[in-house]
């Protein structure tokens, strides 16, 4: 069997690298994608636990499906916002996007 | 050591390796098709973990919907995907030894814990149980209102996405 | 070891089992062989079915257009697509200048492999298949999201405008015609209790087009559009785009892609069978299961007829009358007999004959309201007509207007 340890660092490495890349991407695309790898880190933590804490009830798999749904809003909500600043300014870029710079 | 894991490792580094490609790859659209491959790797984790329904969930809602979605919003402002030079900000090496300095504290921390080296609990025959799962998200005293809330948020950032994404025609 | 009348496969595989481990193969690794052997001849018979199904959508169009189709090679020209394969495995593998290489080769095997997938949770007898999933109906649509991919990554990857044009109006169409899929897909799943397709096949004793035909009628439309056939096929309209996602692709490649698209349309009919038609029941299939597939053969058959039917008799849509058949029509239908399902099975849970008499009329009238709703909205927003063909030597501007006041 798999030890819980595995999982835990495995999903660590995949949220750190989310970081990485929310942090060192200049395309505002490449960040959203950061940011769902962050979320799929959450999902395979909560999921692990589940399976070697909770297993048979479902209280963690609810936790799972809300972050589930979140993460998609917020693709969606993300995505519609990035093609609105590409029609206005033509650009993804986020280190161009300063309007609010004084 | 077992078969399964080894296959747990191989999936868990080819996410990790498609997970760093996400990162560093020169075209944001090949990093685009590496993010679904390690949208693959963590559904094949889901599915080391005995919760098929959640494999099936996220190849549907991840690689069906979020994978594609942001392919095309890289396609559709491409002028400037295909800029030459950096695509990575000046003084990322700053960024990486932050990320570095937190996957330690987080993996320091683990090894902290105790109940780190615990065994899975048993699973009757059939893995989980979907539904339960079901009853859980509609009961009036568990969780039909967090469940609710996301029902209203989606709705919310549809609507929401609708209208910014919308050309409402003010530029000709 | 079981009798091998009541389950022939799972006879043989036992015999090969029984022999892999003679020769002193460890268990474990001759249960994967095993698994690899049967998905490996699974799929290539499904391949090679779709031989005889080119051969056979190419003769019925013939026939209903007047024309002979195929008849040169073999009797009734039924060898017709095996020369076309031979010709097709000989042509020039073409990759674009400027191609991703990668990914351009990669498409059409995912295009393929995404069609395959579901044939590996579909119930051909009681106990022939693949796996029984308990999530069956969300396997599937996942594994439909792959064919979304695959035709997004041909279109990006041919560095052709042409082929991403394509690609994109392919991938506007299969994505929003999976909402209403999806809904419709629910409604054997509600009726059920169960998302495995084995669970939803046993469950009918009444097949679920008599119980919920509005969503059969639904999930019969979408998956002719999910499988960019005839009526849909805007996705590859020779006559207005150059050919769609697949422009760049020849030989083999470009086969692929046609395999994919025929077993895609089988595959469809397969799943309305299962769904909607009862799958492999019939009378004594349970004395011996193998009529099952028999049964399940004829059922799908015939669907697959309709849709070359369809294929031949409608018109091509616009893009802008196919969103609108999907968001307008499709979708409200859709959560419509989901909800009229949902309640009349629940208030008539219990009596059985009540239930199924209940969700018919229920079905019923819920598609004549709709229909006369959208007549009556048609109807107000219709053009007016020009009644009066105009005359030639007139000035067209004055003539055209009082025709319409």
């Amino acid at each position: 069997m798999i030890p819980l340890a595995w999982y835990l660092i495995f999903s660590a490495g995949l949220f750190s690298i989310g970081l990485l890349g929310v942090l060192v991407r200049k395309n505002a695309v490449s960040i959203l994608m950061g940011v769902e790898l962050m979320l799929n880190a959450v999902n395979i933590n909560l999921l692990a636990f589940w399976r070697y804490l909770w297993a048979p009830e479902v209280d963690a798999q609810v936790f799972v499906a809300v972050v589930l749904i979140a993460a998609a809003a917020e693709a969606v909500v993300g995505l519609a916002l990035i093609i609105s600043a590409y029609r206005r300014r033509q650009t993804v870029v986020v280190d161009e996007m300063n309007l609010l710079k004084g | 050591m077992s078969a399964f894991q080894i296959v747990f490792l191989l999936i868990a580094l080819l996410t990790l390796f498609s997970a760093l490609m996400v990162v560093f790859a020169r075209k944001t659209i090949h990093s685009a098709f590496w993010l679904i491959l390690a949208l693959f790797g963590v559904a094949a984790t889901f599915a080391t973990l005995a919760a098929s329904f959640f494999v099936v969930i996220q190849v549907a809602v991840y690689i069906g919907a979020i994978a594609i979605l942001i392919i095309f919003t890289v396609m559709l402002t491409r002028r400037s995907m295909e800029e030459s030079g950096d695509q990575l900000l000046p003084g990322w090496g700053w960024a990486a030894l932050v990320v570095l300095i937190v996957f330690g504290g987080l993996v320091f921390m683990l090894l902290q814990w105790q109940g780190i080296f615990q065994p899975p609990q048993v699973l009757t025959a059939g893995g989980e149980n979907l539904e339960n799962l079901g009853m859980a998200l509609v009961m009036p005293d568990r969780y039909v209102i967090p469940f609710e809330v996301a029902s209203v948020l989606l709705v919310a950032a549809m609507i929401g996405a609708i209208y910014v994404a919308g050309d409402h025609k003010k530029r000709s | 070891m079981t009798n091998w009348l009541e389950d022939p496969i799972r006879w043989i595989a036992e015999w090969l089992y029984s022999v892999l481990v003679g020769w002193g193969i460890l268990p474990s690794v001759a249960d994967v062989i095993l698994m690899i052997t049967g998905a490996a001849i699974l799929s290539t018979l499904a391949l090679l079915w779709v031989l005889f199904l080119i051969w056979f959508e190419r003769k019925l169009i013939g026939r209903i257009q007047d024309r002979f189709g195929p008849n040169r090679v073999g009797p009734w020209g039924i060898f017709q697509s095996v020369a076309d394969m031979i010709k097709i495995f000989t042509k020039e593998y073409i990759t674009p200048q400027g191609a991703d290489k990668v990914l351009y080769n990669l498409a059409p095997v995912l295009a393929v492999a995404s069609v395959l997938l579901i044939w590996a949770v579909l119930p051909f007898t009681r106990s022939i298949m693949g796996v029984n999933l308990n999530v069956g109906v969300v396997y599937i649509v996942a594994v439909g999201g792959g064919g979304v991919l695959a035709i997004l990554m041909a279109g990006y990857a041919s560095n052709n405008k042409y082929a991403f044009l394509g690609a994109s109006r392919a991938v506007a169409q299969l994505i929003s015609y999976e909402v209403p899929m999806v809904i419709s897909l629910l409604v054997p799943v509600l009726l059920a209790g169960s998302m495995g397709l084995n669970d939803i096949v046993q469950a009918q004793s009444v097949p679920y087009l008599v119980m919920a035909p509005v969503a059969a009628l639904v999930f019969f439309i979408t998956s002719m559009a999910e499988t960019g056939r005839a009526p849909f096929d805007l996705v590859e309209a020779e006559s207005e785009l150059v050919a769609g996602y697949n422009t760049e692709y020849s030989g083999l490649k470009f086969g692929m892609f046609f395999v994919g698209e025929f077993l895609h349309s089988f595959t469809a009919a397969l799943l309305f069978a299962v769904l909607f038609l009862g799958g492999w029941r019939g009378p004594f299939v349970d004395q011996v299961p193998l009529l099952g597939l028999v049964y399940l053969f004829i059922k799908t058959m015939v669907i697959y007829f309709l849709i070359i039917l369809v294929r031949a008799s409608v018109p091509r849509f616009r893009i802008d009358q196919m969103m609108d058949l999907n968001w307008k029509v499709l979708t409200p239908l859709s959560i419509l007999s989901f909800l009229v399902t949902a309640v009349i099975a629940k208030v008539l849970e219990g009596q059985f004959l009540f239930q199924v008499l209940g969700l018919l009329a229920g079905n019923v009238i819920l598609l004549v309201l709709f229909m006369e709703w959208g007549e009556r909205r048609n109807k107000r927003n219709r053009r007016p007509m020009v009644s009066q063909p105009r005359p030639l030597a007139t000035p067209a501007s004055d003539e055209t207007s009082m025709a319409q006041s």
